[in-house]
């Protein structure tokens, strides 16, 4: 059968999510900082109008801060996972199945469902529930690999006339799309491989579609002829449970039957921790903030639903599989019910850091795994056995460590004492 | 370790770790045996059930003001607000204008007008050029009561 993938991404994700209690800036430039307001890590579109680049420093645009009377905010990841939750919670609803890719970006498994219903008018009908119901407008892009749907989401952004949702199903349409698509706008094909692919005269992503597959296999890699096979429509990449991102990692599965016993759902919970600590650590970055969601099937009718996520923030970046795990035992033990069937399980990890250098150098000899857990056991063990007290130099020596942030909007959805006034 | 949470995230068991879940059906405690009609309570009333109908589309406000008085409605009260109803002639709405967040009765006909339900307050008239937008429509008060 014909693969069809759907990718759902929202539009402007964490600046969308700071107005949508504040229609005072429905048309100020907003910008959302990163860990201790150091740069923009998200734009609104009046801030992407006014030039305002990704990952620019704070104090770099202070100027036009001041000028364009730009909003900046800290990240307030309470908000975010929790509109995020609500957005792949409906995706999960409508499609049958769900990768969820990032914070803000999901893939729908489509296939089979245009016998059912016109692919445009479901990715529309999808599009119109998320924007209706938790006020965040996504785009879809519709095609048969993940790649090209991809370049259709791309496509539902960059067009208004599209309406934000993009059916890539046609070749036709395929080839007229990847003939205006620069080849550094594929998705995988980095900026130091787009260098060499235009040297070579590889300019379009049509111009790699209709490169030699082989040829690319072995001038570059297999991921990249994995690419050039996805572009002419034959599905390499599978919809995935697991998968790392620069700014966040998920690890989530829907159950193979219902799960009822809490013991169960605890060891499912503390095995996508330990999969998402490793993925972590695959990427070398450390994480501050972590999320667990657990949700019953919105698929059978009549049966009582639960969806509950709750989000943590650690004193201290970690990728101990052990602080991880701790920290997830008790957001679980706070967010679980009895009583309900559960169908899904999931781990959130956000916040990232790169790794201390003074931790690598007295530490982290080497970026061997095993030895910086023996040595964090050892650690453990001088702690416990109560004649000593070693800790990292990170943590600082005040107990209390804070980060900056200056701009933090109120956890409109997350806490009592934040609520949204209305007059 | 030190763990601060972020927050619960409110869809849809609104009301968590402190919920009050009334048996439907509770049998007495005899104690050293497991009661026989245990097997009978078969659910507990949750509030989130009776007012939450679109957890994923549900959020909660705060009153500030009293133009709502006449419709039970007063400052500190918490609105329960669904973003998934289109608002229609007479309903409650938590409306977008001025760069405000309010809420108002919504009137449709004759005229476009958000209607403020007390006498001191004038109607907001919704013209051509307002940008007007219904955020979601109300649909619970919660009111706590302090204790003296």
């Amino acid at each position: 059968m014909q693969t069809v993938f759907a990718l759902a991404d929202c539009n402007n994700f964490y600046a969308s999510c700071e107005k949508l209690f504040r229609p005072d800036l429905k048309h100020v430039p907003v910008v959302v900082l990163s860990n201790n307001d150091g740069c923009v890590v998200a734009r609104s579109k009046e801030a992407k109008a006014l030039g305002i680049k990704m990952g620019v420093p704070l104090f770099q645009i202070k100027d036009q801060i001041q000028q364009h009377g730009i909003v900046c905010f800290s990240s307030n990841y309470a908000l975010y996972a929790d509109l995020s939750n609500r957005v792949m919670t409906i995706l999960e609803e409508e499609a049958p199945r769900v990768e969820v890719y990032s914070i803000d970006e999901a893939f729908m498994d489509l296939t089979g469902v245009s016998h059912a219903v016109d692919l445009l008018t479901f990715g529309q009908q999808v599009k119109a529930k998320v924007d209706k119901w938790t006020g965040i407008t996504i785009g879809v892009g519709i095609a048969p690999t993940k790649t090209l749907a991809k370049l259709a989401n791309h496509a539902a952004k960059k067009y208004p006339a599209t309406g934000g949702v993009v059916d890539l199903m046609s070749p036709d349409r395929q080839k007229r799309l990847l003939a205006l698509v620069d080849v550094g706008d594929v998705w995988g094909v980095g900026r130091r491989i787009s260098t060499r692919l235009k040297e070579q005269g590889i300019h379009t992503a049509l111009d790699l579609a209709r490169a030699n597959p082989k040829a690319i296999r072995s001038e570059y890699s297999v991921v990249l002829e994995r690419t050039v096979r996805e572009l002419n429509g034959t599905s390499c990449l599978e919809l995935e449970t697991v998968r790392p991102t620069k700014q966040q990692i998920v690890c989530s599965r829907s159950f193979g039957h219902k799960v009822t016993d809490k013991q169960e759902l605890r060891e499912a919970v503390a095995k996508y921790t330990t999969r998402a600590a490793e993925k972590l650590r695959g990427e070398q970055r450390l994480c501050r903030v972590v999320t667990v969601f657990i949700r019953t099937s919105p698929f059978i009718p009549g049966e009582p639903q639960c969806s509950k996520a709750l989000s943590a923030e650690l004193p201290n970046p970690t990728d101990d599989t052990r602080d991880l795990l701790e920290v997830t035992n008790v957001i679980f033990q706070q967010i679980y019910r009895a009583g309900f069937r559960y169908a899904k399980a999931g781990v959130m990890l956000a916040d990232f850091y790169e790794q201390g250098t003074f931790q690598e150098d007295l530490f982290r000899p080497s970026t061997n795994r095993t030895q910086s857990k023996a040595l964090m056991s050892v650690v453990d063990k001088i702690n416990h056995s109560g004649l000593g007290n070693v800790f990292f130099a990170s943590q600082g020596t005040s107990p209390t460590w804070s980060m900056k942030r200056e701009h933090l909007s109120p956890a409109y959805t997350t806490r009592w004492g934040d609520l949204r006034g209305v007059l | 370790m030190r763990v601060t949470y972020l927050g619960v995230t409110e869809s849809p068991s609104f009301i968590t770790p402190n919920s009050v879940r009334i048996p439907l059906y509770a049998e007495g405690v005899s104690a050293g045996f497991p009661s026989p009609a245990q097997d009978f309570v078969e659910r507990t009333l949750d509030l989130n059930e009776f007012c939450v109908s679109h957890p994923t589309a549900s959020f909660f406000v705060r009153v500030q003001g009293d133009s709502m008085m006449d419709a039970g409605i007063f400052t500190g009260d918490v609105l329960l607000v669904d973003k998934s109803l289109t608002a229609r002639h007479g309903d409650i709405v938590i409306a977008c204008i001025h760069g405000e967040m309010t809420v108002k009765t919504l009137e449709l006909h004759p005229n476009v007008l958000l209607q403020p339900r007390n006498r001191a307050y004038k109607a907001i008239v919704i013209t051509e050029e307002s940008e007007l937008e219904i955020f979601g429509v109300v649909t619970s008060v919660i009111r706590k009561y302090e204790r003296g």
